[in-house]
């Protein structure tokens, strides 16, 4: 398709806008947590690392980083094994109500996770008599993370067929063996992807994790959210809110990249 | 024949929802031959490969192998190997670990995988390629990986699924006659499928011929060629002309009948006009319009052109019948 050079021009300039709308205030954030004035005067006079010395003392701050990387990693290893099974169920068996299940894996992804949040708090609570705690916000965090994994397993499942399998069954080997030394490691780049990007999704999670933590428990998120207006703790969420920045762009940047791979490097 | 049956099927049926595909198939294989099953697609020809090799459970009838049903055993406990059509190729893997795989997981000694398996890439012209990925081979060359990872195993049945499909007309020439020597070094019985007639009929010690899943007709390639039993068979091996002369059906090979423009050698003949002359290489294609509608011979004699008056001729005994 060939555009009008004014036409490039004009999409050019909103494509910047658009970006720059996102990365701006981003990226405040980010220089602001270097930014001497505790007032954040603008322009940044002083270039500081003090406010990053001082979350790290923080024990706030440090128990729930802690409980993050706890809850991301739980969530995601549950959603990894769930997520997995499910994929092979749907792709390589068919029974009665397949398609509705596929359905109802993905659904949570979409569902608004107040509803979602507001669902399994009165679950949790009322009908299980469980009490709110950091188990609660790894099964929430785990609804939405096993969407991840089922979608990137079955695509790989898809496009792996079932000759390869066959192949090693007609060598000698039984299913076991075979999934071990065949099916698994032509997953794995696709279950690796998957997990960064779940474990990326709980770890800004706030919605679902406000309605499922207990009064105790603070993830990152929900730190910064509690902090944001003690003016003298304003320094120290923007170290949060950068700390959070980097680490959910990180496996979600990395995830990308190991699925772009992973498309030239299909079955032969 | 002396040579004992290595392969029996007896009443095999499989079907896919309504669809039939195989629909009562018996067959014995001798040790040792090649015997190919010839079908259009469709025909049934891969499900009974795909049985024998246990992918698929048959609904009914038996599969012996060295005198022992094996038609319920999972892939892993049948002494057959398979040459996939797409190769299927461990990605993951070099050239060596995958042709080591089957005897890596029956517990081969590692020594003896390697020993072996460097042998088998000899066996296919392609040492040297051992560490290689399968994503750095061409086509022919993932076909020689198939072929010996399969065979490494030494299995007493090796199985082809159309194995020479996707290679282009020169190479696919060349790996027919590399197979069939291959086939005569081994030993082993080869059950190959193919829909090209001709690949079929330059390799096989015996073919079955499949339609509608069922064995139209079973023989060598001579007896097939020559003495097809019905109209199907003479139509899919080979070109047929159908004639009716006298009221009478008759069929003739296009290479039995001579075209001139005096009357030929033979005992039977026919007058027509030459409708058009096509030149296909090795042999040209003389079609000449008759009675009894256009006739295909490849035999000239002397100078034809394009609307001459011609007689075609040819030998009462070359004629066949089918039904």
């Amino acid at each position: 398709m060939t555009i009008s050079r004014n036409a490039r021009l004009l999409l050019a300039s909103l494509l910047g806008v658009g970006l720059a709308f996102i990365y701006i205030p981003l990226s405040v954030v980010i220089i602001n947590s270097f930014n001497a004035s505790k007032t954040f005067s603008w322009p940044p006079s002083h270039f500081t690392t003090i406010w990053w010395s001082k979350a790290l003392e923080n024990t706030g701050v440090r128990q729930a980083l802690k409980w993050s990387v706890f809850a991301g990693l739980s969530a995601t290893a549950i959603a990894l094994v769930l997520g997995t099974c499910l994929a092979f169920a749907v792709s390589r068996y068919k029974f009665f109500g397949r398609e509705v299940i596929s359905l109802l894996v993905v659904l949570p992804i979409s569902l608004p996770g107040v509803v979602t949040g507001i669902a399994l708090n009165s679950a949790f609570t009322k009908q299980l008599g469980m009490s709110t705690g950091l188990l609660t916000v790894v099964i929430g965090h785990a609804t939405f993370c096993i969407v991840i994994v089922y979608n990137n397993a079955i695509a790989r499942l898809r496009r792996m067929g079932t000759t390869l399998q066959e192949a090693s069954m007609d060598l000698g080997a039984n299913g076991i063996t075979t999934f071990r030394l065949i099916t698994l490691p032509n997953l794995a780049s696709a279950l690796f992807a998957g997990g960064l990007l779940a474990f990326g999704l709980s770890f800004d999670e706030i919605v679902v994790t406000t309605f499922t933590a207990g009064p105790g428990i603070q993830t990152l998120p929900i730190w910064i959210y509690n902090n944001l207006f003690r003016p003298n703790q304003a320094p120290i969420v923007n170290v949060v809110a950068a700390t959070l920045v980097v680490l959910s762009v990180i496996p979600i940047y990395l995830s990308q990249r190991l699925s772009q791979d992973s498309t030239t490097g299909g079955r032969f | 024949m002396s040579k004992t049956v290595i392969v029996s099927i007896k009443g095999l049926s499989r079907s896919f929802g309504d669809v039939r595909a195989v629909a009562g198939v018996d067959l014995d294989i001798q040790e040792g031959e090649f015997i190919t099953l010839l079908g259009p697609s469709g025909s049934g020809k891969t499900t009974v490969l795909r049985m024998i090799a246990g992918f698929e459970k048959p609904d009914a009838g038996t599969i012996e192998l060295a005198g022992i049903d094996v038609s319920q055993l999972p892939p892993y406990e049948r002494d057959v190997n398979t040459v996939f059509q797409d190769y299927a190729l461990f990605p993951h893997m070099n050239v060596i670990s995958n042709i080591e795989y089957g005897l890596k997981v029956k517990g081969v000694a590692k020594q003896e995988c390697t020993t072996r398996a460097l042998e088998a890439l000899r066996q296919v012209r392609l040492e040297g390629y051992g560490e290689r990925k399968p994503s750095q081979l061409s086509g022919g060359q993932r076909q020689r990986v198939a072929l010996a990872r399969a065979l490494v195993n030494r299995p007493s049945v090796l199985l082809l699924d159309e194995p020479l499909g996707a290679l282009d007309l020169k190479l696919r020439e060349q790996m027919q006659i590399e197979l069939k020597q291959l086939q005569r070094e081994v030993g082993i019985t080869f059950i190959f499928v193919t829909h090209d007639q001709e690949e079929a009929l330059t390799m096989s010690d015996r073919i079955a011929v499949f339609n509608n899943g069922k064995i139209e007709q079973l023989g060598t390639p001579r007896e097939i060629y020559e003495n097809p039993v019905s109209a199907f068979v003479s139509e899919f091996v080979g070109q047929t002309n159908k004639l009716t002369i006298a009221g009478k059906n008759i069929n003739i090979r296009p290479e039995s009948i001579s075209v001139s423009q005096s009357t030929g050698a033979g005992n039977q003949s026919l007058s027509g006009v030459l409708q058009d002359i096509i030149f296909v290489g090795a042999i040209t294609r003389y079609l000449v319009h008759t009675s009894s509608g256009v006739v295909i011979s490849v035999n000239p004699i002397g100078d034809l052109n394009v609307g001459d008056a011609v007689m075609l001729s040819w030998d009462k005994e070359k004629e066949f019948l089918v039904h």
